[in-house]
């Protein structure tokens, strides 16, 4: 067996990983990163990139498709097809550019990658199976960035017509009709996805509303959606698995009658778990919170030098946080004095219309026991908005009563997720209400309904 | 918006004035009820200054060090509302324009004036509090990610900036001003090596100017005259061991302290002139018949020695529990006036820091002050065997100019005859 030695050796080459390589690399700390598939992880392979060239897809093919009939544009097209091998294959190129990108950038930086298969020898030891030989790393530092995988239904896993998240990214055909266990986000931006690819979709879920984390005011565009396209929406019921004849699935509703739903594909979306099996996570006997890897505000955990980030650490599961949490654990291991204190996450769904939270909702707030006020701003005042037929939704904000300091934003409506940016720049800041209604915001953009909505909180919106 | 002014309380005792020892708060620093603003020290004790209203500090009345009267003005402090206080500047108009100032200035504004003692509370000093800051507990400073960032840099807690921007954001003005005003923490890891010129000066205040003025008073007036003996322990141990195995549980375990506390009643015995106050200015030595027994005691602070009174009437417990007590009051400040002072003789001991031997300084006016070395085994000649004994020093000091030297080495070699014989501890 072969041995190498490195300063700090990490475990996963997602968003998490590279980041963390990239950085500590910069800060001249020797790295070695540890990959069994490609480089970037969930996020760049089977997630956040290849999801959204999806749904951009369909969202072109369902605007040709509408101006196949009337337009009030007046764009007139022939009937729209669509090639979905094709699309898939575009997908593949976006993916593959941004993947190369990252394994370019590490070499750029003199990280050396190995492919294969890391197994946890102890805190400072790792054995890497990879295609050719055995290889056992020492290292000073260990980062774990595993990362998660779909939640399987134990009565229903994964195979033959039940499929998760990844399969549905890269369709080799469209089925005819898809069932969606699970309306959160990544069901409905697929179910919504192929829906408007011309798939029959069906929404199982099992609380009585869709994207059950956000409140019903920022959900109620989405609905709409769901209802305009045609998604038939089953709330409160509960999914028993595949029926006799493997064509469909049975569901109980809230009344315990039982029904049966037609399906040539079942896409399982209940969510994600972190990865901490098969590669000797065991063996460190690590403080566990849950399901999830402990860590505390330096993402070390409960053993010396050995840190963890990203999804193997639990929610909220989001690329933006493990790339932030393994910058700095690459600044710490350089001396750096850093916390992972972040003064609001943001999150974003990419269903149609796009929902987008940063920092506390008015809920929220008022659990928190602050006296607060909020003000929303509908995208149907917008000029902009108007100009992009999208008028769905409203920009929303939420601050301390006393000195307007902003806690948090919450939009829906289209392309709302650019907007994350002003949100959060404005919490990290420590904006108040004054400082972004002072702010000239250019016209005719959807960001005026940011402004309005602070000028709305303050009592006097010029707008509506 | 008025101003509340806190006075120096009226401590008691019938002191009149007293030493601020240290200030908790600074002008601009915004201070909430109940918050120390200052340490201040009488001759016995030292007392924390509590905040009887939520406002900003205007002003503070003395530096640290300084010594002020009572029911002078503490510190000025600007409140929502009316305060206690009207301003400074027609306060000083009245006795200037009245003919006749004392009638007129007490007839305009009487109750102000007068000496709040019942708006501060008095309490006995405790552990530092934290920093006085702006925000209210549990409220998280608002800062830009910059900023976050140069303060970890910097190794500054952000919880404890006052901000100056909209909504009380810190911003990178704030963290230079704290950072100039506040200590400089090394935070660079791999300084071991550095050159460094940094210097500190520190002002001999409060409990340590008083610990200066004793030991130089004491060495200026009084000829130390310092005799060392060894003493064979072994025989006492034994005893010790014993006594504390059988008793232990009920009465508390012994140190050596109270044996040579007994040893000591019984060798003064037969030479009174060492337990003695000599007031040189007089030409007086007095000789006492009780003796008490001052016990140096380290505290947080400094050397403070609190007393066990008529140490001759007391036994075996009866010491240890009472230099228990005593030092316990010392230690936690709360020790009372008697508690501190009257002592004829003194008892000083650093334990198994004893090394082998000292100087002692004697606490003026006593005359004579005996120290306890380390206790360890040492090979001794017995017969013409070497063996294996406890052995213990104590180093004396005796003032020389009332303890002939003589009579200071019979003292000690009548304590070691106790000592190492310890059944003699307990026959009349």
């Amino acid at each position: 067996m072969n041995t190498q030695s490195t300063t700090l050796l990490i475990i996963g080459g997602g968003p998490g990983g590279y980041v963390a390589a990239i950085r500590a690399a910069q800060l001249g700390i020797a790295t070695t990163l540890v990959e069994t598939e490609n480089l970037g992880g969930t996020c760049l392979n089977i997630g956040c990139i290849p999801s959204k060239a999806l749904i951009h897809a369909a969202d072109e093919f369902a605007k040709a498709s509408s101006y196949a009939g009337k337009s009030a544009l007046g764009i007139q097209v022939p009937s729209a097809t669509i090639d979905i091998a094709r699309t898939v294959q575009w997908k593949d190129g976006i993916v593959g550019k941004l993947t190369g990108g990252v394994g370019a950038l590490l070499k750029k930086h003199k990280v050396t990658v190995i492919k294969g298969w890391a197994t946890i020898v102890d805190g400072k030891t790792v054995d890497v199976k990879a295609a050719a030989e055995m290889l056992r790393i020492s290292c000073t530092h260990l980062l774990l960035a595993t990362g998660s995988l779909p939640v399987e239904l134990p009565f229903m896993p994964f195979g033959g017509i039940v499929i998760s998240s990844t399969e549905a990214l890269s369709p080799k055909v469209l089925p005819k009709q898809l069932v969606v266990v699970g309306a959160g986000y990544i069901g409905l931006e697929l179910g919504i996805a192929y829906r408007k690819l011309g798939v029959q979709v069906s929404v199982v879920e099992a609380l009585d509303c869709v994207l059950p984390a956000y409140d019903a005011e920022l959900t109620r565009p989405v609905a709409a959606t769901l209802e305009r396209l045609g998604i038939s929406l089953h709330l409160g019921c509960t999914v028993l698995g595949l029926n006799g004849a493997g064509n469909g699935i049975r569901v109980k509703n809230s009344d315990a009658t039982e029904t049966e739903l037609p399906a040539d594909q079942v896409l399982v979306a209940v969510g994600r778990r972190p990865r901490t099996q098969g590669f000797g996570l065991e063996s460190l006997r690590l403080d566990m919170q849950g399901k999830s890897v402990k860590i505390d505000d330096q993402c070390r955990t409960s053993m010396r030098e050995v840190w963890a980030i990203g999804d193997l650490t639990g929610e909220p599961m989001l690329a933006h946080r493990a790339m932030a949490q393994g910058e700095m654990v690459a600044e710490i291991i350089s001396g750096k004095r850093r916390y992972f204190q972040p003064a609001a996450m943001p999150a974003v769904c990419f269903t149609d219309p796009e929902v987008v939270v940063v920092g506390l909702t008015p809920t929220q707030a008022q659990q928190a026991g602050l006296d607060c006020l909020h003000a929303s701003f509908p995208f149907a005042a917008n000029g902009r908005s108007m100009t992009l037929e999208s008028t769905d939704g409203f920009v929303r904000v939420v601050a301390r009563r006393d000195n307007h300091l902003i806690l948090g934003w919450q939009a829906v409506g289209c392309s709302v997720s650019e907007l994350s940016t002003a949100f959060g720049h404005s919490i990290a800041m420590g904006a108040t209400l004054e400082d972004v209604a002072a702010t000239i915001h250019a016209h005719p953009t959807l960001g005026e309904a940011v402004q309005e909505a602070a000028l709305r909180a303050l009592g006097h919106a010029l707008h509506v | 918006m008025g101003i509340h002014v806190i006075r120096m309380p009226d401590i008691g005792e019938g002191i009149a004035e007293v030493e601020v020892v240290a200030w908790r708060v600074q002008p601009g620093d915004t201070v909430i009820e109940d918050q120390i603003l200052a340490d201040v020290m009488t001759d016995k004790a030292t007392i924390e200054i509590p905040s009887a209203v939520h406002g900003k500090v205007l002003e503070l009345g003395g530096k640290a060090g300084e010594f002020m009267a009572v029911g002078a003005e503490l510190i000025r402090i600007e409140v929502e509302g009316k305060g206690n206080a009207s301003d400074r500047v027609p306060a000083a108009i009245v006795p200037a324009v009245a003919s006749a100032p004392a009638p007129i200035s007490s007839g305009a504004k009487p109750a102000p004036t007068e000496i709040p003692v019942a708006s501060v509370e008095v309490k006995p000093a405790a552990a530092p509090a934290a920093k006085s800051h702006a925000r209210a507990a549990g409220e998280k400073p608002i800062a830009s990610p910059a900023v976050r960032r140069r303060a970890w840099d910097l190794g500054i807690e952000l919880q404890f900036v006052p901000g100056s921007g909209s909504a009380g954001r810190i911003v990178q003005e704030d963290l230079d001003a704290y950072a100039a005003r506040a200590p400089q923490s090394t935070s660079v890891a791999g300084n071991r090596y550095q050159a460094r010129d940094e210097q500190l000066a520190v002002p001999v205040i409060g409990l340590r100017r008083k610990i200066a003025q004793k030991m130089q008073e004491s060495k200026r007036r009084i000829p130390h005259f310092t005799y060392v003996e060894e003493i064979d322990m072994t025989e006492l141990e034994t005893l010790r061991t014993v006594l504390n195995t059988r008793w232990g549980k009920q009465r508390g375990k012994l140190t050596i302290l109270p044996f040579l506390m007994r040893a000591m009643v019984l060798a003064l015995r037969e030479f009174p002139q060492i337990n003695a106050r000599y007031d040189d200015e007089a030409g007086i030595v007095t000789q006492y018949g009780a003796v008490h027994i001052g016990v140096a005691t380290q505290t947080e602070h400094g050397l403070i020695v609190p007393v066990v009174r008529h140490a001759e009437a007391l036994d075996l417990w009866g010491c240890a529990s009472e230099v228990l007590r005593a030092a316990d009051g010392a230690r936690s400040g709360k020790a009372a006036r008697e508690d501190l002072s009257g002592s004829t003789i003194t008892l000083t001991s650093l334990g198994t820091l004893g090394g082998i031997v000292s100087t002692p300084v004697i606490n003026h006016p006593e005359v004579a002050i005996v120290g306890v070395n380390r206790m360890v085994q040492r090979p001794m000649v017995r017969g013409a065997a070497v063996v294996v004994r406890q052995m213990m020093n104590l180093s004396s000091s005796f003032d020389h100019r009332v303890v002939d030297g003589m009579h200071a080495a019979e003292f000690i070699q009548t304590m070691r005859g106790y000592l190492e014989c310890p059944a003699t501890l307990f026959t009349e």
